[in-house]
């Protein structure tokens, strides 16, 4: 049976776990280790968190705060935000990170990515691209938490990224972010189309049915956040994960 | 003493974490006397195989592993690069492996898979059993994750303990005398790993 990664984001402000719409707005949701041990419980497949301050505030990651989530994470744990040097990098490994998510420092220092990659292997190393359609309706990468267009365009810049040395490519569709709507199929098949190497989508998942729709357009993998902590109409924060027989039913086997 | 080889490079205090909860204290040390003390090794490994080797060389506990895993044949488990560092080299690098297992180490191979997979895999494969082993103990339908871009290949097929399939059917691990190595990472695989890994702190 062929599975696919279904994979919870959580976001890091201020010591607390939060949500956005859009990469605006954060809503606070919980404190992050108390998610974690729930995520475990929840045998989950991988998990990402991203640090959203760290870049903007110019600092490295906490480590103190991702060695404790680390330890207590019995399940991949990728972390991003703030990491731009390769000391970074392997003092994450060391603490006990799956895998690096290069972000700002992907698009302004993409050594960092080969440099990684020889230190950790490209299997765990990520490049994470977040886009937005620009002014004229062109998806472009954007940085910083979606407020600094770099102008490039997203599938050339994955493809970039794969030259880098990255193992996967995190696709964060910043319009769809918190929407519930659906991934932006179009795009993600765009981009997919044109990589060796696996691609894990976030931004709008609203049900599982979402996740089998983004594998049938050439994801590898699919994430979500505001899926996981919040319920749904009124956003009550409540953490949740599909069960076993829900993946393998509308998930799993339709991808036989 | 269940002692994790700290010679510089793997995700240790996960390791610890999850052997910690099933009640087990293990620990993490790069010193000698801890190690020649050791009743059960853990060898980790992650990132280039070449580096994993240096380190390994360079950290000057070599003779001492060798002689606690050929010699006094305590058990050893090798994780991930661990396990590919029992064979005798790697395509990965230059460096040759420790030789313990017959055989080597090689990149997934696109031509020869039935179905057309991305490299690295990375994710979860449900494990087959090769052979009956008490590590395996509880295991039956188990998953794990995997993250890699290259397997073992032993060279005699009785050394082979797991096998998943990614294209095609390849080794998840080996089991040879006193040594076992397994390509994925229970530590990173909840419920099952922490069973695996119970399983060889506890009745291997």
């Amino acid at each position: 049976m062929r599975r696919t990664r279904v994979i919870p984001v959580l976001l890091l402000h201020q010591g607390g776990l939060v949500k956005t719409i859009k990469f605006k707005n954060p809503v606070y949701v919980g404190d992050p280790m108390n998610a974690v041990k729930i995520f475990n419980e929840k045998e989950i497949d991988e998990i990402v968190i991203l640090d959203i301050d760290a870049s903007r505030d110019k600092r490295g990651p906490d480590m103190q705060q991702v060695r404790e989530i680390a330890g207590e994470a019995f399940i991949p744990l990728a972390y991003g935000g703030g990491i731009s040097s390769v000391e970074h990098v392997k003092e994450l490994f060391y603490i006990g990170v799956e895998k690096v998510i290069l972000n700002y420092q992907a698009i302004h220092n993409p050594s960092l990515i080969t440099e990684a990659a020889k230190l950790v292997g490209s299997q765990s190393v990520v490049a994470s691209i977040d886009v937005k359609k620009n002014l004229f309706g062109n998806y472009k990468v954007y940085t910083k938490n979606g407020t600094e267009n770099t102008n490039e365009d997203p599938v050339e810049f994955a493809k970039k990224m794969q030259d880098a040395g990255a193992g996967e490519i995190f696709l964060n569709v910043i319009e769809r972010d918190g929407t519930f709507g659906g991934y932006d199929l179009d795009l993600l098949k765009k981009v997919s189309s044109g990589l060796n190497i696996p691609l894990i989508i976030c931004g709008g998942a609203g049900s599982v049915d979402d996740f089998k729709q983004a594998v049938q357009h050439g994801a590898s993998a699919v994430a979500a956040g505001s899926l996981f902590v919040f319920q749904r109409p009124h956003r009550a924060v409540l953490i949740s994960y599909p069960s076993q027989d829900e993946l393998k039913a509308k998930l799993y086997s339709v991808l036989q | 003493m269940f002692v994790i080889i700290n010679y510089g490079v793997g995700n240790l205090t996960s390791i610890q974490n999850m052997l910690k909860k099933s009640g087990v204290n293990a620990l993490i040390s790069g010193e000698p006397t801890a190690i020649a003390a050791a009743t059960k090794i853990l060898l980790p490994g992650m990132g280039h195989f070449d580096n994993c080797m240096q380190k390994l060389n360079e950290s000057g506990l070599r003779p001492l592993i060798e002689k606690k895993a050929l010699e006094e044949k305590i058990p050893v488990l090798g994780i991930c690069v661990g396990l590919q560092m029992f064979m005798e080299d790697s395509e990965e690098g230059s460096e040759k492996g420790l030789g313990w297992v017959k055989g080597k180490t090689i990149r997934f191979k696109p031509e020869q898979m039935k179905e057309e997979e991305k490299i690295p895999n990375m994710g979860w494969l449900e494990i087959q059993a090769v052979k009956p082993s008490p590590i395996l103990q509880e295991l039956e339908g188990a998953r794990f994750y995997f993250a890699h871009s290259f397997h073992v290949a032993p060279q005699n097929k009785s050394d082979i303990l797991i096998t998943a399939h990614y294209g095609y059917d390849f080794t998840a691990a080996v089991e040879y005398n006193n040594l076992v190595g397994v390509q994925f990472h229970p530590e990173k695989s909840h419920r099952f790993g922490m069973q695996l890994l119970k399983n060889f702190a506890l009745n291997y």
